[in-house]
């Protein structure tokens, strides 16, 4: 038992704990901070596994930003606590069932089968100065542009998406319609009439 | 040593919970939505174990990519979720039944 | 010489009357009563000169037997269904008595149908059935012959419900057109199984390979090698059943009586119902290759004869005891064939052709003239205001109990001999029945005859008062047919039987031929009478007209006595042996029951409900139940896509285990 091996167990443990709290809470808040957790023992995890970068994108992009709106929205919805509260479904049994078959199969496979890899042999570390940073820069803006551009372009339809799912009219408010006023044409504005000449009295 | 035996084991059972967490939820769309970030966060896992295992970095640059996805998805989602209480007032699962066949 | 028979003067042999029944069928009410008759009695006179013209040069002229095709209808499949004319010394024959009768017929029509609205109606329908009688006997396949026999049974109904605003009318001739349809459905089968195991329809095809098909057994009946032929057969014969009206599908012919009374002389007495025994004569290949059949044939005959006989004795209608009589006439011919002596049955049908028409249309003339009574009982002492009359009947009756001399005689008298020496199984049954046939027959015979013409008038004073006798375009027919009647047993008996006359158109076993067998003590025709006073028929014919002389005109009131004696026989015999009752009682609600619970259960319940209607409603059904996944509850659609997601999981697992 090495202590990379020791620290994995624990995060892991606290992993599973939390994922069981973000489905197991009554309160829907006890649940985004669970969830919180459970993204933070990730990232703590990834740093076990090499992966830097990714592991503090997980805290500051994931946690920061997405956990933080979730946790707006929930406290934004006024949802009735005490409903909630209500008890599982009467379908509880079954899903726990098909989540140990889930797991088994995964295991089954992992453990049983020849993924082409020996997986019970420990990886060799990369070299100490090596800088993961950098390496997912040289790969990303070389090989992968093309799709960094486009999940550019998916985060600017997300946004815009999102705005305007949710924006709302204000009541009473005078607004010019550029689009009505363009489309105006003389016949709705001007009648012409034709009339008698009168004599002067 | 920390194996890709222990890493894929512990995505899969973070798989399972989340779609434990599907199954028994019926009262909270926002949970759902949670559920499915842990999803996603186990397919993470897979990756970041076979980038280390077999020393590529393709993986880590797939995880970038499942990153954004999953951040816009709960972006728009969320978005929905408001909406759909604006109209109904609630958000139980049990009660957005009206695509019903 | 040898020549050959003109097609085109044979084609014009049926097809003369057809042309004029078209003529008086439909422009007779344009062309009026004279001509209509005129038209059809010349054409069927046309067609009887032709017939003997035929005769002449097939026997005399030494011509060959033409077997040709006239028109092919179609060819299917190998199948040829055609038009054709086979014209051999059987055909001929059956050519020359039909023609013969049917102008007998006209003539007499003119008298008899002299006050009916429907005249030229009559003629178009008698003329028309002259074609269909002659198509059937000229017939070289079993198609036209199909087609014949459908067309007879077609006009015959349309006559015997020629009064049709009668109700018994139309009730006896839907009887007699179902019955025939019970037979023509084995006819029907019979040909099908001809077509089956030969490939064809065509006579000559057919009989050639009958030889190849005796060892051949018929799949899911019975393995036994002949059965094949055996079935066609008795199919074939169970269509001669309904025709020529055996038992048990005899019950339409003493209907049939409601018709006019020139249509029982043409129809039920000379031609149509004997177009059974010349169907079965006809195919005498086949049947000489099957005893079974024979046997068969030779028992319902002999039965037929014996029973209808006693079912004559009772009845007081005039037509239905010579019908009855009919009925065993016919029993004795189907007999004959069914002892393989084809030619004596052919021999008795001619002669039997000739008397009992004349009967019938003598029948006719007493009813005429007794203003439509036929009821015997209100008869008597006629032989003084008929004459004419009175003597042919007489002749026609001799001739019938088979009087040395008479026709009737000497074929009666052939059938017994080969009959008795016949070795089929069911000979001596036969043999007894028939023999008993002979006191039966003259006993209900001279009973009319007594009752009708002897003894003292029971005329009603109305009758008596309106009586007039009928004029002679009724009584020359009377007097053309008794000539025969008296003369061509004798004549005829000897060339016929014993002078090879048949043979290219019968086929006998050697070993079953009793005709060949009585030929060896064959010492002519006039000798044969002669020796009938040394033999038991005729002293059994004279034991019959006794009794009835005894019980008619000496002791009537022993009639009765005996009637009261024997109740429990009287009651048998007065409901037919009950054939009419099972039919209409047991066979007619059976079948009523099972096209009602074929309608109910199979068209209604399985069809309807459970296929048609069933097929959509399980498809209503099921689309319900799919209905039930589209839920609208998100938590139901995840759950579903986690449990494929797990399935196919589990799939591919196994997959890679096996692979």
């Amino acid at each position: 038992m090495t202590l990379p091996l020791f620290l994995f167990y624990c995060f892991a443990a606290i992993l599973v704990c939390a994922a069981l709290g973000v489905i197991v809470s009554r309160n829907t808040v006890y649940s985004a901070l669970s969830l919180v957790m459970c993204f933070v023992t990730s990232a703590a995890i990834w740093l076990l596994l090499e992966a830097e970068f990714l592991a503090l994108v997980l805290v500051l992009v994931y946690v920061g930003a997405v956990m933080v709106l979730f946790l707006f929205v929930v406290m934004m919805l006024d949802v009735d606590v005490e409903k909630l509260r209500a008890g599982f479904t009467r379908f509880a049994w079954l899903g726990w069932i098909i989540a140990a078959v889930v797991v088994f199969e995964i295991v089954g496979v992992v453990l049983g089968r020849k993924l082409g890899v020996d997986v019970t042999r420990p990886s060799i570390p990369v070299a100490a100065n090596a800088s993961n940073t950098t390496e997912l820069g040289v790969l990303l803006y070389s090989h992968y542009v093309y799709p960094f551009e486009i999940a550019a372009m998916l985060l600017l339809v997300a946004i815009v998406a999102a705005i305007a799912l949710t924006h709302r009219h204000r009541q009473g408010l005078k607004v010019q319609d550029i689009s009505r006023q363009v489309a105006v044409r003389a016949s709705d504005r001007v009648r012409l009439v034709k009339m008698e000449a009168t004599q002067r009295k | 040593m920390i194996t890709l035996a222990h890493t894929l084991t512990l995505s899969a059972v973070l798989f399972s919970l989340s779609v434990a967490g599907i199954f028994l939820n019926r009262k909270n769309v926002l949970l759902l939505l949670m559920c499915i970030e842990l999803l996603l966060l186990a397919a993470n896992f897979n990756f970041i174990a076979f980038s280390r295992y077999l020393h590529q970095l393709d993986g880590q640059i797939f995880v970038f990519f499942v990153l954004t996805v999953a951040a816009a998805e709960a972006a728009i989602g969320l978005a929905i979720v408001v909406v759909l209480f604006r109209d109904r007032r609630t958000i139980d699962v049990e009660e957005l039944n009206r695509l019903e066949g | 010489m040898n020549s050959t028979l003109n097609p085109t003067l044979l084609a014009s042999i049926p097809l003369l009357p057809l042309a004029a029944a078209l003529l008086a069928g439909l422009a007779g009410k344009t062309i009026g009563r004279a001509a209509s008759a005129a038209v059809a009695i010349t054409g069927v006179a046309f067609a009887c000169a032709l017939s003997c013209v035929v005769l002449l040069q097939l026997t005399a002229g030494h011509a060959a037997d033409y077997d040709g095709t006239l028109y092919t209808w179609l060819v299917t499949d190998g199948v040829h269904m055609q038009v054709g004319f086979l014209v051999d010394h059987l055909t001929v024959l059956m050519m020359v008595v039909v023609t013969f009768v049917s102008l007998c017929v006209h003539v007499y029509t003119i008298g008899y149908m002299h006050d009916d609205p429907g005249y030229q109606r009559f003629f178009a329908y008698i003329s028309l059935f002259t074609f269909a009688m002659l198509m059937l006997v000229m017939s070289n396949n079993f198609m036209q012959l199909f087609f014949g026999w459908e067309a007879v049974g077609v006009v015959s109904y349309l006559l015997i419900g020629f009064w049709f605003t009668r109700p018994s009318a139309i009730f006896a001739n839907l009887k007699a057109f179902l019955v025939n349809r019970v037979g023509d459905f084995g006819f029907l089968l019979g040909i099908a199984a001809v077509l089956y195991y030969t490939g064809s329809l065509d006579y000559h095809t057919v009989f050639a390979a009958a030889p190849t098909i005796v060892a051949k057994s018929v799949p899911f009946v019975s393995a036994q090698p002949g059965s094949a032929i055996t079935l066609i057969c008795v199919c074939l014969f169970i269509g001669a059943m309904g025709k020529s009206a055996q038992m048990p599908l005899h019950v339409w012919l003493p209907d049939s009586m409601e018709g006019p009374t020139p249509i029982s002389a043409l129809i039920h007495a000379a031609t149509m119902v004997t177009a059974g025994i010349f169907m079965v004569a006809r195919m005498s290949p086949l049947f000489e290759l099957s005893q079974t059949a024979l046997s068969l044939v030779l028992i319902i005959g002999a039965s037929t004869a014996l029973f209808m006989g006693l079912l004559g004795i009772i009845n007081n209608d005039i037509k239905r005891v010579i019908a009855y009589s009919t009925l065993s006439q016919l029993g004795y011919m189907t007999a004959g064939l069914g002892a393989s002596a084809y030619s004596v049955a052919i021999f008795h049908l001619m002669t039997h052709a000739f008397f009992k028409a004349l009967l019938f249309l003598a029948a006719g003339a007493v009813i005429i003239a007794m203003h439509h009574e036929q009821d015997m009982r209100k008869m008597g002492g006629l032989r003084h205001r008929m004459p004419v009359t009175y003597w042919t009947a007489m002749i026609g009756s001799l001739a019938l109990i088979g009087t040395p001399f008479f026709s009737g005689f000497f074929s009666k008298d052939a059938l017994l001999d080969v009959i008795h020496a016949s070795r089929h199984w069911g000979s001596t049954y036969a043999y007894w029945c028939v023999l008993l046939g002979l006191f039966v027959t003259a006993l209900y015979t001279f009973r009319m005859m007594f009752l009708t013409f002897h003894g003292e008038e029971r005329l009603d004073h109305h009758t008596a008062e309106h009586f007039h006798d009928v004029g002679w375009d009724m009584k020359a027919p009377l007097v053309a047919l008794a000539i025969p009647s008296l003369l061509i047993g004798w004549l005829t008996i000897d060339p016929l039987l014993f002078g090879g006359f048949f043979n290219d158109a019968i086929r006998v076993l050697p070993e079953q031929n009793m005709v060949a067998e009585m030929a060896r003590t064959w010492h002519g025709a006039t000798n044969f009478a002669f020796g009938a006073f040394r033999s038991l028929p005729m002293y059994i014919a004279a034991a019959g007209v006794a009794t009835a002389w005894v019980f008619v005109l000496w002791r009537p009131q022993w009639g009765d006595a005996v009637r009261a004696r024997f109740a429990a026989v009287n009651v048998i015999l007065d409901n037919k042996f009950y054939f009419d009752w099972i039919n209409e009682n047991v066979l007619a609600p059976l079948a009523r029951g099972v096209g009602y619970l074929l309608w109910r259960a199979g068209d209604q319940a399985i069809i309807d409900t459970t296929a048609v209607n069933g097929s959509a409603d399980t498809i209503g059904w099921l689309a319900g139940v799919t209905r039930r996944m589209q839920s609208g509850f998100l938590y139901s659609y995840a759950f579903w896509m986690i449990i494929g997601l797990a399935a196919l999981l589990g799939w591919f697992l196994s997959g890679l285990s096996g692979s």
